[in-house]
């Protein structure tokens, strides 16, 4: 394996960590209109996220940073084509994240429902927006000769991608809805499991349904797996939620996640942005990649880096391993 | 086209109007992360409340402030492949190594630990919360260096060569890029500014409260600690000051010129203190000058010769080809004015502050205060500033914490303005960086997208800040007083909460295992 494969590689895998951690607090960010009924119980849902959803985020900038170093021109491609969707992820990100921080710093009714707007929204559309993003991607765009973005905004918004959209929104809010059931105490935690299931059961359907639309269009015999153990971890996500499992639901469709986003990857490998009008004019790993030298020095820092920043991150988790209800949450602050 | 709405001009604008407004948060976060750890240190160590109420007025207050900071940073490493594609495919294989660098190493640091700090008062041991604020810190530093490493490349590459083949800049000496002489003196130029404004923001905001007599306790302490930070910072900017400006001068001399609107070559060159001149005629018509000091800070030597902008100029047509290779000189020069001046004063008001606020032994009995009592501002050992004196002094120290700001803005768009029209200095121009792909209406929308939505959020960010600085220190309760003694738990011998991450929850019964302490509300909450 050469070092520009194995950074397509990280990178799918530095997308594939955002997915699944960002996925279930931009699932939660969804569920605070959806499940919670009053402000304690948004105020729940907020804080079994409040301590991890910056490190999250730091995932996407990973991925986006390396994505720079590893593949300059696929990093350049990508963000001037995608120009007005990637403005509206921003816009969100910037909102979502003040957001969570100054909600709880003023006690006005107004102020703090405002925020819980923009969490809700700003969770909403990101999680979207990276399906149709990804969709694009894997299905292939307009890239010319000079491997610059040829389309409109218009192309972008196709039914595949926006299938993919719906996708990512609808995996995101199922994981979101079992981390809740996972991490919180009372009523909340038992609606959490029922609107699970019902997620679960939805998302079963769109994702069969967008992975067989990848087989067809773009899939080979190694995305075939990939795609076999999305949908089978999601099924049997749904039937431990059922059976009251919180943790393997979890942990399922957590790997749902996983092999959905290295089901897209595979399905992209060896290109990174497939051209639509001509094939010669795709970006390839080999094309698009950094020298080898450059590889080489990220190769060392992401190897050192990668797994300490696992390992910081998973003991956070264990920090704050306690579940949450109602009755933890202070009156005002 | 129009060339005020051309792409270039349009993307220009967006960077700048976005990294400004990003840095106005970074010196702040750099400087305040450091000092709220050492405030908790202080608590740490001695036990005394004043320090841990301290802590949470400051930590409060840093973290209104770096929520900001780092959602505008998202926008800084999304801008390059939006509105600087040609940019990031030229120089990918060299700029984007530091840019990852930051992420894997400072950032996940900084947003893990401070989610730790945050909400760990009552999951974590003393020591180990301690040791998050510490983490936080040191990834702040992390941060700066890898992003100016990557800035002073742009302004004097580096440990890279153009190959033929792909025509790009490819790296070939990671290490020269890390620690070429640029990088390691605009890091240590930033990181002392940030000090600067740090300390600045502490001695205003306590100011504020001590020409009021209120929270005297906490805000004595504070303000002792600003002063100190404001001026010790204050002396070391200046020094980094200088070094950088030499450094710019071998590398840069077109920028060291533009900055003194020193048309011609002189020797020996002054230092201009006000000059006024018609750019198109490529001379001043007012200039006030003290004779010598530019030779002396270009090259310690008060007689040496200082080339002008129309020699650089014509040096540069004959290297690169036709065409204008003039910063625009009145953002240059005034650039470099403000930062100087707003930056100089600001440490000049810390250290007349540390002089009347000095240590009881300096004072004669009758001027000395208890821990308690607002200092008297004492000008000799025997006489203080009369009321409206003493007014008068803490209105402007509280003035002051703005000032370093402003001075640190006019800084980048200084160095920054002053280093056009190449955007890589000497290998790649400004215009030829921006996105073809994207369209002017693309950018006009984003610009406006980010000018406004930033404008809202600087409002809301103000409005809170005020909020928080007149509140005054939190009085502490108990949860404060007896921090957990082990991880994820209570203090003492508090039973442990739910059942993890493994996934055996069992439906219907929530917490049987869980004492009655365990339902008691977080100490911190969303």
């Amino acid at each position: 394996m050469e070092l520009h494969d194995l950074w397509f590689v990280l990178i799918a895998v530095l997308w594939t960590g955002y997915f699944f951690l960002e996925g279930f607090d931009f699932g939660v960010g969804v569920l605070t209109k959806v499940l919670a009924r009053n402000r304690p119980e948004r105020r729940v849902l907020i804080n079994t996220i409040g301590p991890v959803w910056d490190g999250n985020e730091v995932w996407l900038l990973s991925a986006a940073g390396a994505t720079f170093a590893a593949f300059p021109d696929w990093y350049a491609t990508l963000f001037s084509g995608f120009y007005l969707p990637l403005l509206l992820v921003l816009g969100c990100l910037i909102v979502r994240g003040v957001a969570f921080e100054y909600r709880a710093k003023r006690t006005e009714e107004r102020w703090q429902r405002n925020w819980e707007h923009a969490i809700f929204w700003c969770s909403l559309l990101p999680a979207f927006l990276w399906g149709v993003a990804f969709g694009n991607m894997v299905r292939g765009v307009d890239i010319g000769p000079d491997k610059e973005y040829a389309g409109t905004l218009l192309d972008l918004l196709n039914p595949y991608a926006l299938l993919g959209g719906l996708v990512t929104l609808t995996l995101f809010t199922f994981h979101g809805a079992v981390f809740t059931a996972l991490k919180t105490v009372g009523e909340i935690r038992v609606r959490a499991r029922r609107l699970a299931t019902v997620l679960g059961c939805l998302g079963t359907v769109v994702v069969l349904g967008f992975l067989s639309w990848t087989q067809v269009e773009r899939g080979d015999a190694a995305s075939v797996p990939a795609m076999a153990v999305a949908v089978l971890g999601l099924v049997v996500a749904v039937v431990a939620n059922v059976r009251g499992r919180e943790g393997w639901s979890f942990a399922l469709s957590g790997v749902a996640i996983v092999a959905l986003t290295a089901m897209l990857f595979l399905a992209l490998f060896p290109e990174v942005m497939p051209s639509r009008l001509d094939p010669d004019w795709s970006l390839t790993v080999r094309n698009a990649s950094s020298s080898p030298y450059t590889l080489e020095i990220m190769t060392w820092c992401a190897g050192i880096a990668a797994p300490l920043v696992m390992l910081y991150q998973g003991w956070t988790y264990w920090v704050f391993r306690k579940r949450i209800g109602t009755q933890h949450i202070a009156e005002s602050h | 086209m129009d060339l005020a709405l051309a792409p270039e001009t349009l993307a220009r604008w967006q960077f700048g109007i976005t990294t400004v407004y990003h840095f106005l948060f970074v010196p702040l976060t750099i400087s305040l992360a450091a000092l709220t750890a050492g405030l908790q240190t202080a608590w740490v160590r001695t036990g005394k409340e004043k320090y841990l109420r301290a802590t949470k007025f400051w930590g409060k207050l840093f973290l209104i402030n770096i929520a900001l900071g780092v959602v505008t940073g998202i926008v800084q490493e999304f801008q390059f492949g939006m509105n600087w594609s040609d940019y990031s495919r030229f120089v990918g294989d060299v700029f984007g190594a530091p840019l990852a660098f930051e992420a894997l190493i400072a950032f996940f640091f900084e947003s893990t630990f401070i989610g730790l700090w945050i909400f760990g008062w009552d999951r974590l041991p003393q020591k180990i919360h301690l040791a998050c604020i510490w983490t936080v810190a040191v990834g702040t530093v992390l941060s700066a260096y890898f992003i100016l490493a990557a800035n002073s490349w742009m302004q004097h590459p580096v440990g890279y060569h153009i190959n033929e083949e792909t025509g790009r800049a490819e790296l070939n000496d990671f290490w020269a890029v890390l620690t070429q002489d640029t990088a390691l003196v605009v890091v240590f130029h930033t990181l002392t500014a940030a000090f600067v404004a740090g300390g600045a923001f502490m001695v205003g905001i306590s100011a504020y409260h001590l020409m009021r007599g209120k929270h005297v306790e906490v805000m004595r302490t504070s303000l002792r600690l600003g002063l100190v930070t404001l001026v010790a910072a204050g002396v070391l900017t200046a020094v980094s000051g200088d070094q950088l400006s030499k450094v710019m001068f071998q590398q840069q001399p077109m920028k060291m010129a533009a900055a003194e609107a020193l048309w011609e070559s002189e020797a020996p060159a002054p230092f201009s203190l006000f000059a006024y001149g018609d750019v198109d005629e490529g001379h001043n018509t007012v200039a006030v000058e003290i004779p010598g000091l530019l030779s002396f800070l270009a090259e310690s030597d008060f007689s040496s010769e200082v080339p002008g902008v129309n020699d650089l100029n014509e040096q540069s047509q004959q290297r690169y080809g036709p065409g204008d290779y003039r910063p625009n000189i009145p953002v240059a020069y005034w650039g470099f004015r403000m930062m100087i001046g707003f930056g100089m004063a600001s440490v000049a008001v810390g250290a007349l502050g540390l002089w009347l606020t000095r240590r009881k032994r300096l004072l004669a009995s009758r001027l000395r205060t208890g821990a308690d009592e607002v200092p008297h501002l004492a000008l000799t050992r025997n006489r203080a500033l009369g009321p409206t004196l003493s007014r008068w002094y803490w209105r402007v120290a509280v003035l002051t914490l703005g000032f370093p700001l402003i001075a640190s803005s006019w800084g980048w768009i200084f160095t920054e303005m002053g280093r056009q029209p190449w955007v890589v200095y000497g290998v790649l121009r400004t215009r030829d960086a921006v996105s073809p792909s994207v369209s002017q209406a693309e950018v006009l929308i984003s610009m406006s997208v980010f000018t406004l939505l930033y404008a809202v959020l600087a409002v809301i960010e103000v409005r809170l800040l005020a909020k928080y600085v007149k509140a005054g220190p939190p009085e502490l309760t108990e949860a404060d007083r007896n921090p957990p003694t082990r991880i994820g738990g209570g203090p003492g011998a508090r039973s442990g909460g739910g059942p993890g991450g493994t996934g055996s929850g069992d439906p219907g019964d929530p917490g049987t295992d869980e004492s009655e302490d365990a339902d008691r509300p977080m100490v911190f909450s969303y």
